[in-house]
């Protein structure tokens, strides 16, 4: 009965990630046909790469940042869809757009906006006077900004998954539980943090590791609007595991820098669980 | 302690339809048990909703303490409501369920601790305050209930059927401990309810409804010996009263008066009415006996007689047996609109 299925997840999935190991203790190149076991010495080699801490530490900053924003946007914007009102549904269906169109239109798109030339965000601080006509923002060509525009345009894409999920969270609270709250004389915000926040946790809890998953392992957003740069600076671990591994042709290496997304996804991976398993407890 | 009253309210959740709450006029008393009686879909949660300003009226307005409310909101009302569910805060333990009301009312810390133990020692639950909702079997969670809507001691109690997630047994004791609690506390208390045992029972005076509108306001005794209407003599009463149409008056009588001619008291004037028994129930105190009445302007209509075991003659099926009803017992009814009338001549 089983088979099947444990046949297709060894195939798509244990197959590549012994290959992944055992390449990160070979010496494989792109073209090369024979495998030498060469010990630690891709990691030695990694490690003396100031790019590869740079991506490590953009990875967490990336991911975090992008998390916070989402969890705080998706918690505003599901609370307005909650209650029916005109123009929910076209709204409703702007919010969706993000998610269903392929991100590598939205990133195209948003590359167009943040251009260094013809940014219409520019465009618009310099006519409200508030950005320099002769030396504007460079959104994706300073270290900082690059970051910056590189976490909200990943935040754009995850917001409406996170939002349809609190969404299915808060329609799930019984409706006279806020209810007795108000009764009991709690205002707007005390009901959110000390009723409905509290009680949607464990969804929460879900959309967040979700999260956390889609975007440490992403590299689309990064590849198109910066391809890790300037100088390395939007590098986070699949996008340096893939410039390395695949355009530098180095295999070996690439497998090393993808190697450390694994301890932090099994973390993840084990908390999504408990979190599923409490949630069927209660 | 407060006086609720209601003017004209009016709940229409659409447009050109029957109103959930249509046209209501109440006025409870000082310290009242007012209790709400009526079949589902028939308003009378709606209206407790109103009143608790959780749902807009569309007409009509709302006093609490001689206050227009319709403006305010829940917290500015001066209510506190115990909900069908209970509503318990799942997260919470029971203490903080209790004093989460005076939280939001900015109390201090200590004085908030007090007041809990105080709304928990009275409700018998001392010792679950640090258990959660979850932990509490279905009579624990509806004391704490209690005791989060008495904590800040409010001027009006609402109770959205509170009884009617208990078991059988457990309701009979929930009640009367709810009974006294209420004398206890002395608060005016608006009591939501679909079982007619519990109104009789509980309220000082009974509100009956139907399809949103009020069909009669009065003691339960009122109600049961004196309805308004045909709706309320065959909602209250198990069985309910038998309606007999006549061609001039329908003719209503409760089955505990409908018994055996002979047992009259001699020279007591009433109404002869052949029964044609068709199946006859023991329960043990009492018997209920179904049939039809046989002849007269009645003749063919069904017909149902309660009375106690200790009476002494047998009901075999298809017997026919001489019955009668005392002429005091007897109501009359419209027969068009239902509404009762005076006496009617029938013969």
């Amino acid at each position: 009965m089983f088979l099947p299925a444990m046949l297709y997840v060894a195939a798509l999935v244990g197959v590549p990630f012994v290959l992944a190991f055992l390449y990160s203790v070979g010496d494989v190149k792109v073209g090369s046909r024979g495998y030498h076991f060469v010990g630690l010495a891709n990691f030695r080699s990694v490690f003396q790469n100031p790019a590869f801490f740079r991506a490590l530490e953009n990875s967490f900053i990336f991911t975090i940042a992008s998390q916070v924003l989402v969890l705080v946007g998706a918690t505003i914007l599901a609370l307005g869809l909650k209650d029916a009102f005109p123009g929910r549904r076209a709204l409703r269906f702007l919010i969706v757009l993000p998610w269903v169109a392929p991100v590598s239109i939205g990133s195209i798109g948003w590359k167009w906006i943040l251009d260094s030339l013809y940014s219409v965000i520019n465009w618009v601080l310099i006519r409200l006077h508030l950005a320099n006509q002769f030396s504007p923002p460079m959104w994706l060509g300073e270290p900082k900004l690059a970051m910056l525009s590189v976490i909200l345009v990943h935040t754009w894409h995850m917001l409406l998954f996170a939002t349809v999920i609190l969404l299915a969270g808060m329609t799930s609270i019984p409706r006279d539980i806020p209810e007795a709250a108000e009764v009991d004389g709690a205002g707007f915000f005390r009901r959110l943090f000390q009723i409905e926040i509290p009680m949607m946790l464990p969804i929460i809890n879900v959309a967040v590791l979700f999260g956390i998953v889609f975007t440490f392992t992403d590299m689309t957003v990064i590849y198109i609007l910066t391809r890790g740069g300037p100088y390395d600076t939007t590098q986070v671990l699949p996008s340096l595991a893939f410039f390395t591994g695949i355009l530098g042709s180095d295999l070996a290496e690439g497998a090393v820098i993808s190697i450390f997304l694994v301890p932090m996804l099994v973390v993840v991976a084990w908390m999504m669980l408990r979190t599923a398993s409490r949630a069927e407890v209660t | 302690m407060a006086i609720v009253e209601t003017r004209g309210l009016t709940k229409v959740y659409r447009k050109g339809h029957q109103g959930a709450v249509v046209d209501v006029n109440l006025e409870s008393r000082e310290g009242e048990f007012l209790v709400l009686l009526g079949p589902s879909g028939s308003g009378k949660t709606t209206l407790l909703r109103m009143i608790a300003g959780l749902e807009e009226p569309t007409a009509g307005e709302i006093r609490i303490g001689g206050r227009v409310v319709n403006d305010l909101t829940p917290r500015q009302r001066g209510i506190a409501m115990v909900f069908q569910s209970y509503a318990l805060y799942p997260h919470l333990t029971v203490l903080g369920n209790i004093e989460f009301p005076l939280k939001a009312r900015g109390m201090a810390k200590a004085d908030r601790r007090a007041k809990a133990d105080w709304a928990a020692g009275l409700l018998g639950i001392g010792k679950l305050l640090a258990r959660k909702p979850r932990e509490l079997s279905g009579g624990e969670r509806q004391r704490v209930a209690l005791a989060r809507a008495i904590v800040r001691e409010p001027s009006v109690f609402l109770l959205d059927e509170p009884l009617s997630n208990l078991d059988a047994k457990l309701r009979a004791s929930a009640r009367e401990e709810l009974e006294q609690f209420q004398d206890k506390v002395g608060t005016t208390t608006i009591y939501v309810t679909h079982d007619q045992v519990e109104a009789m029972a509980m309220g000082d005076r009974v509100v009956v409804m139907h399809q949103g509108e009020v069909r009669q306001i009065g003691t339960p005794a009122d109600v049961y010996d004196n309805p308004a209407d045909t709706f309320v003599a065959t909602f209250l009463g198990s069985p309910p009263m038998n309606l007999l149409e006549g061609p001039r008056a329908t003719v209503g009588f409760r089955p505990e008066h409908f018994h055996p001619a002979a047992l009259l008291p001699a020279g007591e004037p009433f109404l002869a009415l052949r029964f044609r028994v068709s199946h006859a129930e023991y329960l043990g105190s009492e018997r209920v006996v179904y049939g039809t009445i046989d002849g007269g302007p009645f003749s063919g209509k069904r017909a149902v007689a309660r009375m106690s075991s200790n009476v002494a003659a047998r009901f075999e099926p298809a017997t026919m047996h001489d019955f009668a009803v005392a002429d005091r017992d007897l109501k009359f009814f419209d027969p068009d609109r239902g509404v009762a009338t005076g006496r009617v001549e029938l013969a």
